[in-house]
């Protein structure tokens, strides 16, 4: 067998593809929505499977895979009813091939002890264990009995006449006795007897010629059969060997001359009422798909970002030169910004993929998680072909993982607990995804007993997060999860305590310009929504002047821009600013202060306010200096050079080359003062603000 | 002129071993996804033999030869049916179809090309 290994990441490549149509399949099953396509999709993901992994010899996959199949064959043909306990069961087996595969590609054994029991519980459904499996994998190239004779014999006289159907069904006389003449030397006699008196009774594909060949030499039955194996049920087939009188005499009539259409195997009926159903299904038909090398892309879109650059670069220079307004180079310039975000989004759709395989994974999580707890839970997911870049839906396969883990162990309450509550005894968790307005938002909502605040400002104290007579709003306790060390549950359990905390998520997400916010009703569940740029590399910004430094901020988090009067402005202690708008009172933020550029109290009326929207605080103003422009910027990161630094998400290049910070608006407006986060050593070693 | 197969197989894996295996054997080899694409492929560009799976999406290998051996090409090209099954009910499916011969999956190299070549000539 081949065993090249592009061939290799070919089968691996669409076993992703099958598992996740099998993944697909089994939870419309367990839905109760399974239609006979649904089950036959399924059935040929995991006949697939076996059928490629048997080219490569990968026996532990092929044995389970076969079996499973069996399982789902009989499912197929109604012999089984899917039954709760049938579902539960083929959910672990389709884990367990998508394990196999795993194995199958790090060339690890396979976790007998892990395969057996599933193994035994789809013999479980099979009845008694026959011994089918092994000789149904073995190849048998194309042998036939022998009766136990020997071949002492040269002479053999092999003689055929090619019926009817010997023609329509492809086979040549020709090529016969070349393959026969290969194997030694022949005498080749061919009579017509059977030819018809009126030629014009001729017909085209019917057989009028018999063939004897006399073949000597030292030859064995085994090849002759081996050349008639197709054809020896149609055509009068007779080998003698001459020195033992007629040997391994087949003769078979001729089959009824024209296959009638409607004498098909039984099993074609059902299938054929499906085809037009089949031809609706769009999901399940294969996709015209390019594959190609990450590389390559990334490559594009570093290239698409210094296209951007270039481009502010340009419209710079087009302005310093004081050309007239009426200059056609203006049109064009334009044009060329069009182009650009059409590129830069075209490059940007390519690494965009649905959030599906993230999702189907989760369903794994959310099943071995209800397992392990002991606890009814359905994981309901909803959105799963948004988009989004392949990067995020890469980072964020341990978020999710850790959050859906947590809403399990700690926010579905146990069985009891719910139906005493009023509740159904399943808890839910809806993961949902869903694009709006330039972000991805994606949801993890339970339907359990909501945080529990007292105690988690309780283990706050605790574990000296806050001081024990720190007043806190809800939103501010609701966010102590994320910070780090935290953990609500009384004792670790081994399911959720596993060394990754919230505030890693939380760092996560921030680390991919995200954020992350929690929504929670005491006794009725909690929802954490992510929301995530919808594109890495460029985002929209507001290039700002702070203290005569150029920064920028996110569009996505700009409320309004405002120009403050002094009646708009109030004052709340020493130095805390106050914007009122349209009614409510909102606090500002001196962003040169927070960033330490400029001393506290500078005046606030000759400076733009910007409205943003954060998570942690419902809204605040970010006092800047100036605004300068609203354009597309190319996002470089500073993490991999200088670790996180609190309060700034990037970096851009400006058109004139100088480099701009991003402004993380969430996390500035999060904390008191910068200078008193300087000292402290987050997440990705020591964080220093840039100044 | 290079002997033209048709490979009909909906894993992208079978038909990548299918045109490496072939083209190696010097065959010309073109692939197609699920059975609806085979017989369009065959219709439209012919073939001098069919290597089919059996079970396809959108028709199976059984309805590729049936729709070709009721088609306005070459009904009598030769189809070989590539199938995990073995035994003698497969033998009477695939001859009740009209398959000319069958190979079961796995497949060895040598012997699929000495089968090919044997009822192509080629």
């Amino acid at each position: 067998m081949n065993n090249e290994p592009s061939l290799l990441d070919t089968f691996f490549e669409e076993c992703e593809d099958l598992i996740i149509a099998l993944s697909d399949g089994l939870t419309e099953m367990r839905d109760g929505q399974a239609d006979n396509e649904t089950i036959n999709a399924v059935f040929r993901a995991v006949h697939s499977i076996k059928g490629a992994a048997g080219a490569f010899a990968l026996d532990d996959l092929v044995n389970f895979a076969h079996k499973f199949e069996t399982v789902l064959d009989d499912v197929r043909a109604q012999r089984l009813a899917p039954d709760d306990s049938l579902l539960r069961t083929l959910q672990r087996a389709g884990d367990m091939l998508a394990d196999l595969v795993d194995n199958a590609r790090n060339a690890t054994p396979a976790n007998r002890a892990l395969v057996d029991p599933v193994l035994a519980e789809l013999q479980a459904f099979l009845g008694p264990e026959e011994d089918t499996a092994t000789d149904e994998f073995v190849f048998e190239p194309m042998s036939l009995d022998l009766g136990g004779q020997d071949d002492t014999s040269p002479v053999y006289r092999i003689s055929f006449t090619p019926g009817r159907t010997f023609y329509a069904l492809g086979h040549d006389p020709l090529l016969l006795i070349l393959a026969i003449q290969d194997l030694g030397p022949t005498e080749i006699c061919v009579t017509a007897n059977d030819l018809p008196n009126n030629f014009s009774n001729l017909h085209w594909d019917d057989g009028y010629l018999t063939w004897t060949i006399t073949l000597s030499g030292p030859v064995s039955d085994l090849p002759i059969r081996e050349i008639f194996q197709f054809v020896d049920d149609l055509c009068d087939l007779r080998i003698e060997n001459n020195e033992c009188a007629p040997f391994a005499q087949t003769t078979f009539p001729d089959h009824p001359p024209q296959p009638e259409p409607e004498s098909g195997p039984t099993t074609d009926a059902p299938q054929r009422g499906l085809k037009d159903e089949q031809a609706e299904r769009t999901a399940i038909k294969p996709t015209t798909t390019l594959r190609v090398d990450p590389e390559r892309i990334d490559r594009l879109i570093n290239a698409v970002g210094e296209l951007i650059i270039n481009q502010s670069v340009i419209s710079q220079r087009l302005q310093e030169a004081a050309l007239p307004n009426s200059s056609e180079l203006f049109a064009d310039l334009d044009d060329y910004k069009l182009l650009a975000r059409e590129i830069q989004e075209g490059v940007m759709a390519i690494r965009a993929q649905p959030v599906k395989p993230l999702f189907q994974r989760m369903l794994r999580i959310a099943r071995e998680a209800s397992d392990a707890t002991g606890k009814s839970v359905v994981l309901i997911t909803e959105g799963e072909t948004t988009e989004v870049d392949k990067t995020v839906i890469e980072r964020l396969a341990d978020p999710l993982t850790h959050m859906i883990r947590n809403a399990i162990d700690h926010g579905i309450e146990s069985p009891e607990k719910r139906i005493k509550s009023g509740k159904a005894q399943q808890g839910i968790i809806r993961l949902s995804a869903s694009q709006r307005s330039g972000s991805i938002v994606i949801e993890i909502a339970d339907d359990g007993a909501g945080l529990n605040r007292p105690q988690i400002r309780d283990t706050a104290i605790k574990k000296g997060l806050i001081a024990d007579d720190t007043i806190l709003s809800d939103q501010e306790i609701d966010q102590l999860l994320f910070a780090p060390g935290f953990s609500t549950a009384a004792e670790v359990t081994n399911l959720s305590g596993r060394g990754v905390g919230m505030d890693v998520v939380k760092t996560t997400i921030t680390g991919l310009g995200g954020r992350v916010a929690i929504s929670t009703v005491p006794g009725r569940g909690t929802t954490f929504s992510i929301t995530l740029p919808l594109t890495l590399a460029v985002m929209d910004g507001m290039i700002i002047n702070v203290s005569g430094q150029t920064m920028v901020v996110p569009i996505t988090n700009i409320l309004e821009t405002i120009r403050p009067s002094q009646t708009d402005l109030s004052k709340i202690g020493l130095n805390n600013d106050l914007l009122r708008i349209r009614g409510d009172y909102v606090p500002i933020i001196d962003l040169a202060e927070r960033l330490g550029h400029a001393p506290p109290g500078r005046p606030l009326t000759d400076r733009v306010l910007l409205l943003i929207q954060t998570e942690s605080i419902a809204q605040c103003a970010l006092a800047v200096d100036d605004i300068y422009d609203q354009r597309q910027v190319v996002v470089k990161s500073l993490q991999g050079n200088y670790g996180y630094i609190l309060g700034v998400s990037g970096a851009t290049i400006l058109g004139d080359g100088k480099i701009a910070l991003i402004i993380d608006p969430e996390a500035i407006t999060n904390t008191t003062s910068v200078q008193s986060q300087i000292a402290q050593p987050t997440e990705g070693g020591r964080s220093y603000v840039a100044a | 002129m290079t002997t033209h197969i048709l490979a009909i197989d909906d894993s992208r894996t079978i038909r990548s071993l299918l045109s490496l295996t072939l083209e190696k054997a010097g065959f010309r080899v073109t692939t197609a996804v699920d059975g609806v694409d085979g017989v369009n492929k065959y219709l439209d560009q012919g073939a001098d033999l069919v290597i089919t799976d059996v079970n396809m999406p959108n028709k199976d290998g059984f309805g590729v030869i049936e729709d070709i051996r009721h088609g306005d090409r070459n009904r009598a090209v030769p189809v070989l049916v590539l199938t995990t099954e073995s035994g003698a009910a497969l033998k009477e499916r695939a001859r009740k179809a009209g398959a000319t011969g069958w190979i079961v999956k796995p497949f060895d190299d040598e012997s699929l090309v000495a089968v090919i070549k044997r009822l192509t000539g080629g």
